[in-house]
C-alpha cells in the first residue's frame, strides 16, 4: 500500500498582473490621492494656517506610506503561500500601527506639529481614499483587480 | 497648596497618557480580530476556488483596509489625548 502524504498546500495560481491586485488598487488610490492632495493642503491652510498644512502633509504621507507598505507586504506574502498571507496581514497590521505610532511621536517633537489637523487628515484621507476606490473595484473573475478603464457602461452592468 | 495643585496636575497628565495608551491598545484588539476573520475566510475561499484568488484578494485587501480604519480611530484618539 502506498503511503503517500497528500500535498495539501494551496498555491495561488496565475502569476499575471491580475493575480496581484493589491498593487493595482494601491497605485490607483495613490494617483487619486495625489490629485486631491493640493486641494486638501489649501483647505488646511485656510482652516489651520501654516502649521496645519505641514501637519496635514505629514498625515497624508503617513497614510500613503501605510497603504504602500500594506500592499507591498501582502503582495510579497501572496507570492509565497496563503499561510504567509495570513502572517503578512496580521503581522503587517501590528507592524504598521507600531511604525505609525513611532512616526507620530517622532514628529510631535517638531515645533510646527499640530495634532488636530494631523488626526483629521489621517481619518479623512484613509476612509476617503478607500470609499473612493471601492466604487472602481471590479469584483469579476475576468478583471479581479480594477475594472478596465475602457469598459463601457453596458459592459460594466453586465459584469455586475 | 500650590505644590499640591502642581502634583495633582502632573498626576492628571500621567493618567491622561495611561488612558490614551490603554485606549489605543483596546481599540486595536477589535480590528485585529476583524482582520483575522477577513483573511481567514479569504484563505478558505482561495483554497476552495483557487481560480478566483485574484478577486478574493481584492476583496480581502479592501476589507483589511476598512477594518484598519477602526484602529486608526483609536490612534487618532491617542494623538489627541497625548498631544492636543
Amino acid at each position: 500500500m502506498k503511503n503517500k502524504v497528500q500535498d495539501r498546500s494551496v498555491e495561488v495560481p496565475n502569476r499575471d498582473p491580475h493575480s496581484e491586485p493589491e498593487k493595482n488598487i494601491v497605485s490607483d488610490m495613490l494617483s487619486r490621492g495625489l490629485k486631491i492632495t493640493p486641494l486638501w493642503l489649501l483647505l488646511s491652510l485656510a482652516i489651520w494656517g501654516v502649521d496645519g498644512v505641514a501637519s496635514s502633509a505629514i498625515g497624508l504621507g503617513l497614510i500613503f506610506a501605510n497603504f504602500l507598505a500594506a500592499a507591498a507586504f501582502l503582495t510579497w506574502a501572496g507570492r509565497i503561500s496563503v499561510a504567509a498571507l495570513m502572517f503578512a496581514a496580521l503581522g503587517g497590521f501590528v507592524l504598521r500601527l507600531a511604525l505609525l505610532t513611532i512616526a507620530v511621536i517622532g514628529f510631535s517633537k517638531i515645533t510646527f506639529f499640530a495634532p488636530v489637523p494631523l488626526a483629521i487628515t489621517i481619518i479623512v484621507s484613509h476612509l476617503g481614499l478607500l470609499v473612493w476606490e471601492t466604487r472602481y473595484v471590479s469584483l469579476s473573475l475576468a478583471y479581479p483587480g480594477l475594472g478596465p478603464s475602457h469598459m463601457t457602461q453596458k459592459n460594466r452592468k453586465e459584469i455586475k | 497648596m500650590i505644590d499640591l495643585l502642581a502634583q495633582a496636575d502632573n498626576a492628571l497628565d500621567g493618567l491622561k497618557a495611561v488612558g490614551a495608551g490603554l485606549g489605543y491598545g483596546l481599540a486595536a484588539i477589535g480590528p485585529g480580530v476583524g482582520i483575522g476573520l477577513v483573511v481567514g475566510n479569504a484563505i478558505t475561499a482561495m483554497a476552495r476556488q483557487p481560480e478566483s484568488a485574484g478577486m478574493v484578494r481584492t476583496t480581502m485587501f479592501l476589507g483589511i483596509a476598512f477594518t484598519e480604519a477602526l484602529a486608526l480611530i483609536g490612534f487618532v484618539v491617542f494623538i489627541l489625548l497625548n498631544f492636543a
